[in-house]
């Protein structure tokens, strides 16, 4: 730590953290000799790094390969609109050096994956997780206990949060349990939805994340007491808070008795689902009418139930999810076709399932689905 | 009887009740009476055999079955019982 000093801009900007006394110059000091490792820059990391960016640690790594989209933003504080369309990573190394240009900001615009999670994390202290699925998830956590590094977890879904400190050594040189002490096996695939397909409140990973960045800081700074064998869990529809008591489990497969597994593995067959949805071709109600315009020949295809069928309709061919695969010859190979449901998660799903089975090339996703189809049709038609 | 609470991601399963008063003397016994009022629980807490799924942690006040008598770890008229899955939701 003697090698480290402070700019007067540096003194006046930590002003508020140096005079805290358990905190003083040695724990602004300890912020910025750290590295801390960010995985994921959404809901969750836009916080944690929004706060670990202001507190002043020295190296923030970003792992993210997505790119900033509309819908991102009634929760991912870390962007605006001019941003849409340009990688996460760049979007918050410009965000953050603007809110704090004495730090290094280190990206990897890329996914997570058992070929590069040692070289990449191996070079942080402390790892701040904050993926979006299963696979990533118990990448992240044996990644971090092969390489000996704590992991701050966090996640969200709907109105609940969750938070724990794994693989801590305290003082006394105990190891504090990890993701899969307290979860062994993940959930078969379908049965438990994500953000994506079950939505999140914008504000829970806001209150979440900053709890996150907090034990970051506790972690890096060593002062008060970890989330370590413990594991936090918020409601905010009933504002319940629990802290429930976590242990090692001797059974573990990384670091029980009787280890089974000593180098990282295929995580998307284990947990038996992909961490990254293929993207499929879309198109907007706007692209989707302007076709219409120039006269290209198109089939439609709704893969809704028929009751949504019978309630309303853009005169499409009704195929519903279920029965795509037996009706794949009913859809035509040689124009567009565009498949649409009522938001464009299960037409989605249509198209991953036909291109797979089927080899289709020539299929979009109606981008929102028959409700912006219909809102747009409903907002034009308004008089002025 | 004990008090059962429902996390988010099951709620779909109970009529959006998020508590549930449950008699039981063992958590064997709550979890059988809860699945017989709500069935489509079911499958999100026990596998085939009827035994329950390793992503679904339940909690006796603050602590762990699996570091208590597992399933057959006792259940009292004031006991809170936390059923919570793992979820993976960051983004």
């Amino acid at each position: 730590m003697e090698n480290i000093s402070f700019s007067q801009a540096e003194y006046a900007r930590y002003n508020r953290h140096i005079i805290i006394p358990e905190f003083g110059l040695e724990g602004q000091k300890k912020l910025k000799a750290a590295k801390v490792l960010i995985i994921g820059s959404g809901g969750l990391g836009s916080p944690v790094l929004l706060y670990l960016a202001a507190a002043g640690v020295g190296t923030l790594g970003i792992v993210d390969f997505d790119i900033v989209d509309d819908s991102n933003l009634q929760r991912q504080v870390l962007f605006g609109v001019n941003e849409i369309g340009k990688p996460k990573v760049e979007a918050a190394r410009q965000r953050l050096l603007s809110l704090n240009p004495h730090i290094n900001i280190v990206t990897y615009n890329t996914q997570l994956t058992s070929q590069n999670a040692l070289d990449i994390i191996k070079e942080y202290d402390v790892v701040a997780d904050g993926t979006d699925n299963f696979p990533t998830r118990y990448l992240v956590n044996d990644a971090c206990l092969l390489l000996d590094k704590p992991n701050v977890y966090a996640s969200i879904f709907q109105f609940e949060g969750q938070l724990s400190v794994f693989n801590y050594v305290n003082a006394k040189s105990e190891r504090g349990p990890n993701y899969r002490d307290l979860y062994p096996t993940p959930p078969p695939p379908g049965l438990v939805p994500n953000c994506a397909e079950g939505g999140v409140l914008g504000v829970l990973p806001g209150i979440i994340g900053s709890m996150q960045a907090n034990e970051v800081i506790k972690i890096v700074t060593g002062i008060g007491e970890t989330l370590s064998g413990r594991f936090f869990v918020f409601d905010a529809l009933t504002f319940e808070t629990r802290i429930f008591n976590i242990t090692r489990n001797e059974n573990n497969p990384v670091n029980g008795k009787n280890p089974t597994i000593t180098k990282l593995i295929d995580y998307e067959q284990f947990c038996d689902m992909k961490a990254v949805e293929k993207p499929v071709k879309e198109i907007t109600v706007e692209e989707f009418d302007e076709w219409k315009l120039n006269g290209e020949d198109i089939q439609l295809i709704d893969v809704r139930e028929p009751s949504e069928y019978a309630e309303v309709n853009i005169g499409a061919l009704l195929i519903p999810l279920g029965s795509v695969s037996e009706n794949s010859d009913k859809i035509d190979r040689n124009k567009k076709v565009v498949i649409h449901c009522k938001l464009g998660g299960r037409s989605a799903n249509a198209i991953r399932e036909l291109e797979e089975k089927f080899g289709f090339t020539n299929l979009y996703n109606l981008k929102g689905g028959i409700t912006a189809y219909l809102q747009k049709a409903s907002s034009e038609a308004v008089p002025h | 009887m004990a008090t059962i609470i429902i996390p988010t991601p099951l709620r779909k399963f109970t009529n959006s009740t998020s508590k549930l008063e449950i008699k039981g003397g063992s958590i064997k016994e709550v979890i059988n009476e809860l699945t017989l009022n709500f069935p489509e629980l079911k499958k999100n807490l026990l596998d085939d055999a009827g035994k329950l799924r390793s992503f679904v942690n339940i909690f006796v006040g603050n602590d762990d079955i699996r570091s208590l008598q597992q399933e057959n770890t006792e259940v009292k008229e004031d006991t809170v019982i936390s059923i919570i899955p793992a979820i993976a939701g960051g983004i």
